[in-house]
């Protein structure tokens, strides 16, 4: 039956219009469905942004130091008695390292014995943080004597007596106790040991597991095994990767605790999966007419693996390893099992010994109770991030660069 | 000697045997080609050949005494190890050597030993999971042998301190884990509330909505996320996330710690983002487009076709990135280390501090505690617990993934 013919126009012209309020209304929900989607985006790449300011702001305070110019008497006796080297009101304006080093003059510059000079010496962290405005020593809460350095140390800057400087130690000490001394070095040394313990260990086997996988393995039982296990490796929480460093490395193979080999080892374990996976793709991509001339050639599966596959897959396996190696470089919880976390004055000279990572350091000194660990933890955080974030970009580049479409 | 020492010694011996045999096998594959005789293989395949023989018992030997001393032969010092290994080398590189002929079929001897090395290789991954599953087994039957399984999983208090200690009898007492798990859900939900709608938001955006351009940017931006490291992310959220949350709560009238939950669950949330966002936006690619255009053909609006078309359809590859979600949140150590807190606590209030599982075997594992307490022993129990949960959730994840493949395949 026909309904539009006894259809009368103003029923027409009522269902025209509710035909078209239900229009507008699809599309303002599509407008708004829309700019949910946008707006999700916009949110997660605003905390990005949050994120990198709010570390930069507390951090870059710390790439710089505050340095006082004292009278230093370097008169052999004050050389034990480092106090006595300087005037008594600069005590709690001079850090406590400065002049504990100071005793090492003696064996340094034996010319210097004896003399009388002005030094740019170390500040007291306390020092330090008021000057940039981290610490409020004026206000209702300081006591006097608080109140009392703070105009002292107004004083000195106002004589020029006080400047900052760009902070060298920040990069060649090792840990220290004392906010103003400590340093990245020793974690920075650790994390290269570490690193190439890891990729020694995980390069070779993942590369040689994905080339039997992906070149050799026959499809059996024993290949899907070898398959699920590798994908689901690569979700385990990390933490458990500590488990099992603890448990067999440490406790079974005794390898010494804290030290990089222990580190290296676990990360490598834990890289593996992430070469595994890279590898096997960048391998597949390579096509099989590549195979075929070799193999139509004389040469054994082997020599095609070596001398025609890999070669051609080595940008791709190249670009998986940095990335795994960048994974494993900001890894902490699994060190934290093993006991990276140790307090390590002086940079670790072999693989047996007790060292920490970076961002086992920066761990560390986020616990720390003073002000002053504060901006160093995201100092810290800043050079870790500008490592990974290098990392990343050349393994980008290298793809970008060598990678072939067939 | 040093273990170090005794290791480079013996690479040392390895290299100079090995290259030895190689030269060796070579000159006198070349001198037989010389003759006139058709060979079998290249003289470079038998020097192969021969380097193989050389070095593989010597690695073997080392590696078989090494074991021994493990499991406590200590009769055998590293010296008589290496002294075995090189007797070893010396003499396969004589037999090698001595097996050189036309007829040998070097190459296929030498294919036979890498494919035997590749598959060892392969195995170090079998061995990794064992590794993990025996550690936390055994130590965690060491538990459950001090303490009661039925508390463990059922009690609502963990205080391992005020556990007795030295008593014959399975404690009962201080081991209850529901608060731990409690912690972790709580955690793991204020994640994924954050993670789940603006990821699949995010991902419907850049591939359904947005630009070549816009997509080839935001989608790095997107992962830098997922490359934060979590100690970053912990000190984050302990030093500016939680102080923010505890002053909106004090206008808001409410009373919040600054190790509460809401801290490091937000955070968690951003970091698993692109987790789901890049899952999400590799299946919503991956829905026929025949799907869309028919949808769009019959009058939908866009908005319309994603939701009543492209999600449902998508729907277990969402769920699928949702798991691997909640998996990640629930083994996610360092930011709940840094931002939770340390007190067990049974609360849904997101502003409380709760601790969660991961916090408890950081904590239980860092502490001064002698190996072998029913403490540190309890971090393995919670690691097999977590081990399980996780295995599980991937497991599912990974075989919804493969149907929706297979679906659209």
């Amino acid at each position: 039956m026909d309904m539009t013919a006894e259809m009368t126009p103003e029923r027409r012209a009522e269902l025209d219009a509710r035909v078209q309020r239900k229009l507008k209304k699809r599309y303002r929900a599509a407008k708004r469905f829309h700019f949910y989607c946008v707006g999700s985006l916009v949110l997660a790449i605003s905390f990005l942004a949050f994120f990198f300011t709010d570390m930069i702001s507390k951090g870059h305070s710390a790439f710089q130091q505050a340095h006082v110019q004292v009278d230093v008497d370097y008169a052999e006796k004050n050389l034990r008695f480092t106090k006595r080297a300087i005037a008594e009101d600069m005590h709690d304006i001079v850090s406590r390292g400065w002049l504990r080093d100071l005793r090492r003059v003696k064996k340094e510059n034996p010319e210097l014995v004896g003399t009388k000079a002005v030094a740019w010496a170390l500040a007291d962290d306390e020092v330090d943080q008021y000057l940039k405005g981290n610490k409020d020593l004026t206000g209702d809460d300081n006591t006097v004597e608080q109140k009392a350095l703070a105009a002292r140390i107004d004083a000195l800057k106002a004589d020029g007596k006080i400047k900052m400087k760009f902070n060298v130690g920040f990069f060649t000490n090792g840990d220290s106790k004392i906010p103003e001394m400590s340093g990245l070095w020793s974690a920075m040394v650790g994390s290269i040991l570490v690193m190439v313990l890891t990729l020694l260990f995980s390069f070779p086997i993942g590369v040689m597991t994905a080339i039997y996988l992906e070149e050799f393995a026959p499809d059996n039982r024993l290949t899907q095994l070898i398959e699920i296990n590798i994908n689901n490796l690569a979700a385990v929480p990390s933490i458990l990767f500590g488990l099992l460093g603890l448990a067999i490395f440490i406790n079974f193979f005794g390898v010494p605790r804290s030290s990089a080999l222990a580190g290296g080892l676990t990360l490598g374990l834990m890289t593996l999966p992430v070469i595994i996976i890279s590898t096997r793709a960048a391998l597949r991509a390579v096509p099989d007419t590549i195979r075929q001339a070799a193999y139509g050639m004389g040469c054994t599966e082997w020599r095609t693996v070596r001398d025609h596959v890999l070669p051609l897959s080595m940008p791709g396996i190249l670009t998986g390893t940095i990335i795994g190696i960048a994974q494993a470089m900001g890894e902490t919880a699994p060190l934290l099992i093993i006991g990276m976390m140790a307090y390590i004055p002086e940079a670790p000279e072999g693989f047996l010994q007790a060292a920490t990572v970076l961002p086992a350091q920066i761990f560390t000194w986020a616990g720390m109770p003073e002000r002053a660990y504060v901006e160093r933890t995201a100092a810290g955080i800043l050079v870790l991030m500008s490592v990974l974030i290098l990392m990343n970009a050349s393994a980008v580049l290298l793809r970008k660069k060598f990678e072939r479409r067939w | 000697m040093t273990t170090g020492q005794l290791l480079l010694l013996f690479a040392a011996c390895l290299l100079l045997l090995a290259g030895t045999a190689y030269v060796i096998g070579r000159r006198r594959a070349e001198g037989i080609k010389a003759g006139g005789t058709f060979m079998n293989s290249q003289p470079g395949q038998y020097g192969q050949f021969a380097a193989t023989w050389t070095a593989v018992p010597a690695i073997v030997a080392a590696f078989v005494g090494w074991v021994a001393t493990l499991f406590g032969a200590e009769i055998i010092s590293g010296k008589l190890i290496i002294a075995a290994a090189v007797a070893a080398a010396v003499v396969g590189l004589v037999w090698a050597v001595r097996q050189v002929d036309p007829e040998l079929r070097a190459r296929l001897g030498v294919e036979r030993v890498i494919t035997a090395a590749l598959i060892t290789a392969s195995m170090v991954s079998i061995l990794t999971t064992l590794g993990i599953l025996l550690s936390i087994i055994f130590e965690s039957i060491r538990f459950f042998g001090m303490v009661d399984f039925m508390h463990f999983v059922t009690g609502t208090e963990w205080n391992p301190d005020a556990a007795p200690e030295g008593s014959e009898e399975l404690i009962t007492k201080g081991f209850g884990s529901l608060p731990l798990f409690a912690g972790t859900f709580l955690i793991t939900g204020i994640a994924m509330t954050v993670a789940l709608p603006i990821g699949l938001l995010s991902a419907i955006y850049m591939s359904e909505y947005a630009s070549p351009s816009v997509r080839s940017v935001s989608k790095p931006l997107l992962e830098i996320l997922a490359g934060i490291p979590t100690v970053v992310y912990g000190f984050f959220a302990a030093i500016t996330i939680a102080p923010i949350i505890v002053a909106v709560a004090d206008k808001v009238g409410l009373q919040a710690s600054y190790q509460a939950a809401l801290a490091p669950g937000l955070v968690m949330g951003i970091m698993i983002i692109p987790f789901i966002s890049s899952l999400s936006d590799d299946v919503i690619n991956s829905v026929p487009e025949s799907m869309r255009d028919g949808s769009l053909a019959l009058g939908m609006t866009k908005s319309e076709t994603i939701r009543h078309i492209l999600i449902p359809a998508a729907l277990p590859g969402i769920i699928s990135a949702t798991l691997l979600g909640v998996s990640r949140a629930l083994g996610e150590t360092m930011i709940v280390v840094m931002a939770a807190g340390l007190r067990p606590n049974l609360t849904w209030n997101p502003l409380e501090a709760v601790t969660t599982v991961t916090v408890r075997i950081v904590d239980a594992l860092t502490g001064d505690q002698a190996f072998g307490t029913p403490e540190t022993l309890a971090a393995f129990s919670l690691g097999l617990v977590l081990f399980v949960v996780t295995l599980i959730l991937n497991i599912v994840s990974v075989s919804m993934v493969r149907r929706f493949k297979q679906q659209y395949a």
